[in-house]
């Protein structure tokens, strides 16, 4: 694998209060790949997510994305860079369009080329049918859909989603996985889940974490060596529950 | 990029049904204001007549309502405010915001024009209403103009402090009660006596009110307004760095 490197996280740390939720994570995402950041609840997923996307700062550690520094250049880093958080952040209120031409706008697309990116976004996503609807008046597979547009509206070279399956029927995970992969042949994604067939069935490389440490990185043939992917899992992430228990 | 956030504030803004009723409320409360002074101005004007220097019909009817405009603005200005931020927070969309290529700074001032877009209607609209006064006498637009500037930075006051009061939190409901709790206060401190009068927005709209345009009293506007967007913009830098 010599494809260049879109984004690279290096020693990620955060704290909430006293708590560690991140500890020194490190890893590097390819054009091309599609990266599964794979933990149980709690595992800071979403807490690294965040930090990747430059809503939440780093305690400490060096995010760059497309050789931008997060922290030194945000705006031509975030320029580069498409999120869909854990709740899709929609505006219940608004028109799908209205939407996503505000999230085109917010990421800096030119205003010449605003109705070429809103058209390719909503086809990507299958939207085109429900342009003139409430975002409130949609069902959840739709709202979903509608947050994935919004993230790769500008077209970003790193796509960050946060369980985007979650909460979804079985056609609609069909669907949406899809999309993923689609979406892996031009940009590079980063999507966040705790199922393990998601991971195997959409993803090149799988990262794992587990209490805020990053304890596996590797492809998917990786995974399976440990015998089979399940039993892989659940290997490294055994001693989880007596390390876990509630305070 | 500021615009492009300002100009869909506004559209949420008239959006929401209670936007229309609110401004539907103000217009009628302040038609009925208008129409009321001009009443008693005309039931005294015989008797005003006969005396020196009377005072004139924009000072006796457009100044008063300029006043009311403002104690109405300091009560709804909140209830428009506290969306701006805390619920962008309470429905996750602040996301959006946060990882877009746009900083904190502009976020808040987007937010900030859009807000005072809206409030600018209200307050031409109030003009409007002073204007008719031409229909049936000369009036002095100078002190209308200077009424209407009182009344518009009062409102970009209360709507600077809105809007860090909706930062603090993410409960919409309590932004508007605290921003309202502290515009009130400083309304009374107006009425108090003591040093802490000047603290009062108030008291120098006052100046405003009578036709008084002092570069003191724009000065202490413009810095009312930069100390809350300021605070605001602390407080949400803060936040995403953790403390």
């Amino acid at each position: 694998m010599t494809s260049p490197v879109t984004l690279s996280a290096q020693h990620l740390t955060r704290f909430h209060g006293r708590q560690c939720v991140v500890n020194d994570v490190s890893f590097v995402l390819r054009r091309g790949e599609v990266l599964g950041l794979l933990g149980h609840n709690g595992a800071g997923k979403s807490t690294t997510l965040q930090m990747l996307a430059g809503a939440l700062a780093p305690g400490a550690g060096v995010i760059e994305v497309c050789d931008f520094d997060l922290a030194q250049r945000p705006d031509l880093a975030k320029s580069c860079l498409g999120y869909l958080p854990e709740h899709p952040p929609l505006y219940r209120d608004m028109r799908v369009d209205d939407y996503l031409r505000f999230a085109a706008r917010l990421h800096r697309v030119a205003p010449a080329r605003l109705a070429e990116h809103l058209q390719r976004a909503k086809q990507r996503c299958g939207l085109l049918e429900c342009g003139h609807r409430l975002i409130g008046t949609l069902s959840k597979g739709f709202q979903q859909r509608v947050g994935i547009a919004q993230a790769i509206i500008h077209q970003p070279a790193v796509v960050i989603l946060d369980e985007p399956t979650v909460g979804l029927d079985p056609a609609q995970i069909r669907e949406i996985r899809e999309l993923i992969r689609t979406l892996g042949d031009s940009s590079s994604v980063i999507l966040s889940t705790h199922l393990l067939h998601e991971v195997e069935q959409v993803c090149d490389r799988a990262v794992i974490l587990r209490q805020g440490k990053l304890i596996f990185d590797g492809s998917i043939d990786d995974l399976r060596q440990h015998s089979d992917i399940e039993s892989g899992f659940l290997q490294l992430t055994a001693d989880r529950t007596q390390e876990e228990t509630p305070p | 990029m500021i615009l492009t956030l300002a100009r869909k504030e506004l559209h949420s803004l008239f959006a929401a049904p209670s936007t229309w009723w609110m401004l539907a409320l103000l217009q009628f409360i302040l038609a009925w204001f208008l129409l009321a002074r001009m009443d008693d101005y005309l039931q005294v004007q015989a008797q005003l007549a006969q005396t020196d220097s009377a005072p004139g019909a924009t000072i006796s009817i457009a100044a008063p309502l300029a006043g009311a405009l403002a104690l109405l603005l300091m009560m709804l200005t909140p209830l428009f405010s506290m969306r701006l931020i805390a619920e962008e927070r309470r429905n996750q969309t602040w996301l959006l915001l946060a990882s877009a290529p746009i900083s904190v700074t502009r976020i808040v001032l987007g937010k900030f024009l859009g807000l005072l877009g809206l409030l600018s209607l209200i307050i031409a609209a109030g003009g409007l209403m002073m204007l008719t006064l031409l229909l049936g006498t000369p009036a002095d637009l100078g002190l209308i103009a200077s009424n209407l500037l009182g009344v518009w930075l009062l409102a970009a006051s209360y709507a600077a402090l809105g809007l860090y009061c909706s930062a603090i939190t993410p409960q919409p409901i309590v932004a508007a009660f605290g921003a309202l709790a502290v515009s009130f206060g400083l309304w009374l401190l107006e009425l108090g006596s003591g040093v802490l009068r000047v603290l009062s927005p108030n008291l120098h709209f006052q100046n405003l009110n009578v036709g008084l345009v002092s570069s003191a009293d724009l000065c202490y506007f413009a810095l009312f307004i930069a100390i809350f967007l300021l605070l605001a913009i602390r407080h949400l830098r803060r936040e995403q760095e953790g403390r």
